[in-house]
C-alpha cells in the first residue's frame, strides 16, 4: 500500500505520537485549567508544551499567544468572522481553499466586500495585485501559504510587507506548509497565522490553531465561541486575556499530547532536512509524471516553489476514475476532484473536472514514487489503447 | 508567617507557565490551590519563598507573564 494523501492528513504518524496519546489517556486523563490537582496540572503542562513548540516553530516569543482550535478552518473562521464587520473589505487570492472562500462568501452576504487577487495559471501571485486591490475600508488580507491543490507557494513575506505598509492585518493559512516549509511570523510580516496539527506537524486530527503576533491588538478580534475557560469563573463575561479569550470549553488535550510529540519529532529532525527530502520526492514525481505521454502536470513544476502536492490529469480520463483505479489495482491512495478549492481550480483551468493529487510525505520513499509513476503510466497507456 | 508568598496570575494556564519559567530561572516554586480569601478563582497559584519574591516577580515580568497580585501566605 502506498499512501500519497499527506496533503489531506499525514500518515503514518511517528510511533511516539500514538504512544504519547496513549500515555495521556492511561496516566493523566484530566482536563487542564479547571482544577488544581496534580493530573489537571500535568494536563496543563502538556498544553503549555504544545504552545511552546508552536511558538518555537514560527518564531513567536510569547507561547500564550498560541490559541488551539479544532483545525485550521476554525482558526481562519475565528479571524475572518471576528474581525470583519459589515462595510469592511477583505482581500484574498485566486488560489484559496474553501476554508477561506466560504467564510468570506458568508460574510459577503452580511455586507463585507471581497476582492480576489488573480493568480497566474501556475498558481503564482504578484504581490502588486494585492497592493492594487487595497481600499480605504480594507480590514484584512488573507492568503494561503501554499495551495492544497498544486503546492504553489505564495510570496507571503512580500504580501505581508504590503499589508504592513497599509497597516492592514495579515492572516496566513499555513495548513499546507507548517512543518515542511520555513515560516517566521516576524520576518514574514504575519499578524495571524492559522495552522493545522495533523498534516506537516504529524499530530492527530482535531488539532489546529492560531498564532497571534505580539503587536496584533486582540481588542479588535471578537471570539468565535464563548464559554467556560476555568479562569475568572465568577464572571459571566468572557475573559479578555490570551489565550482564554479564544479557548472556551474543554480542549482536545489527548490531541495536543499527540501534537507535541509530532511537532517535537519535526523540530528534532529539522525542518530543512524534511524539506530537502520532500523536494527530492517532488522532483522525482513531477519529472516522472511529466514524461508520460498524455499526462498533464499542473502548477509550477518546481520543487523550490511548491510543496509536495502534485496535481495531474490523464487526457480523456476522469479524476475520480484514475484515483479509483490507483486504489483498486495498485493500492495507491490519493485524492481526486476539486480538493475543496474551486477557486484554485478556476485559476489552474481545471474546472469542472478537477485533478488527481499525489501528496508524498515525510515517510514516503523514492521507490514508492517510482511505483506511483509507473502505475500512472500504465493507466495512461490504457487510454491510448 | 510561613516564609512563603503566593503569586496570583490570570489562570491556571498562566500559573503552570509561571511555574515553568521560575523553575527554569532556578527558583524553587510549587503550584498550590488559589487561596479562597485572595481570589474566587478555582484554579492554581504559585507558591514561592518570601526571600525569592522580588526575583520571581522580576523573572515573570521579563517573560511577559502578568501578575494579578503577590501576597504573603499565612500558615
Amino acid at each position: 500500500m502506498i499512501y500519497l494523501d499527506n496533503a489531506a492528513t499525514s500518515w503514518p504518524k511517528p510511533d511516539i505520537v500514538h504512544e504519547t496519546m496513549s500515555r495521556y489517556m492511561r496516566e493523566i486523563g484530566a482536563s487542564p485549567g479547571r482544577s488544581g490537582h496534580r493530573l489537571a496540572n500535568e494536563a496543563e503542562r502538556i498544553r503549555l508544551d504544545a504552545r511552546e513548540a508552536i511558538a518555537e516553530l514560527v518564531g513567536l516569543s510569547d507561547p500564550m499567544r498560541v490559541i488551539f482550535t479544532l483545525n485550521a478552518t476554525e482558526a481562519l473562521n475565528l479571524v475572518m468572522q471576528g474581525l470583519l464587520q459589515p462595510g469592511a473589505h477583505a482581500i484574498t487570492t485566486g488560489m484559496e481553499h474553501n476554508s477561506v472562500m466560504r467564510p468570506l462568501r458568508a460574510l459577503e452576504q452580511r455586507g463585507v466586500s471581497i476582492s480576489v487577487a488573480p493568480c497566474s495559471r501556475d498558481g503564482t501571485l504578484d504581490p502588486q495585485t494585492i497592493d492594487e486591490a487595497i481600499r480605504p475600508q480594507t480590514r484584512l488580507i488573507v492568503v494561503n501559504h501554499a495551495s492544497n491543490v498544486c503546492g504553489t507557494v505564495l510570496p507571503i513575506r512580500e504580501i505581508g510587507a504590503v499589508a504592513r505598509r497599509h497597516d492592514i492585518p495579515f492572516l496566513v493559512d499555513a495548513a499546507q506548509t507548517a512543518g515542511c516549509w520555513p515560516i517566521d511570523i516576524n520576518d514574514d510580516n504575519i499578524d495571524l497565522l492559522a495552522f493545522t496539527g495533523h498534516k506537516g506537524l504529524l499530530g492527530p486530527t482535531g488539532t489546529g490553531g492560531l498564532a497571534i503576533n505580539d503587536d496584533f491588538n486582540i481588542d479588535m478580534l471578537r471570539p468565535l465561541v464563548f464559554g467556560g475557560t476555568g479562569s475568572r469563573s465568577e464572571h459571566e463575561h468572557q475573559p479578555d486575556f490570551l489565550p482564554d479569550k479564544y479557548e472556551s470549553g474543554t480542549p482536545n488535550i489527548v490531541g495536543l499530547a499527540g501534537l507535541v510529540a509530532g511537532l517535537r519529532y519535526v523540530l528534532d529532525r529539522g525542518l530543512e532536512r524534511i524539506r530537502v527530502h520532500e523536494q527530492k520526492l517532488t522532483r522525482r514525481l513531477i519529472d516522472g509524471l511529466y514524461a508520460i505521454s498524455g499526462v498533464c502536470v499542473f502548477g509550477t513544476r518546481d520543487p523550490h516553489r511548491q510543496t509536495a502536492a502534485v496535481s495531474f490529469m490523464i487526457d480523456g480520463q476522469s479524476a475520480s476514475r484514475i484515483a479509483h483505479d490507483l486504489d483498486e489495482r495498485f493500492e495507491i491512495m490519493c485524492r481526486p476532484g476539486l480538493h475543496c478549492a474551486p477557486q484554485a481550480h478556476r485559476t489552474l483551468g481545471t474546472l469542472p473536472n478537477g485533478t488527481v493529487r499525489f501528496a508524498p510525505g515525510l515517510f514516503t520513499t523514492e521507490a514508492e514514487i517510482d511505483k506511483a509513476v509507473a502505475a500512472v503510466a500504465q493507466l495512461a497507456e490504457g487510454t491510448i489503447e | 508567617m510561613s516564609g512563603f508568598a503566593v503569586i496570583l496570575v490570570h489562570s491556571t494556564g498562566h500559573a503552570v507557565q509561571a511555574e515553568r519559567v521560575l523553575k527554569r530561572a532556578g527558583l524553587t516554586v510549587k503550584l498550590i490551590p488559589t487561596p479562597r480569601h485572595l481570589s474566587s478563582d478555582c484554579g492554581s497559584a504559585v507558591r514561592i519563598a518570601t526571600t525569592d519574591r522580588d526575583r520571581g516577580a522580576d523573572v515573570l515580568s521579563k517573560a511577559g507573564i502578568a501578575i494579578d497580585r503577590i501576597e504573603a501566605l499565612d500558615d
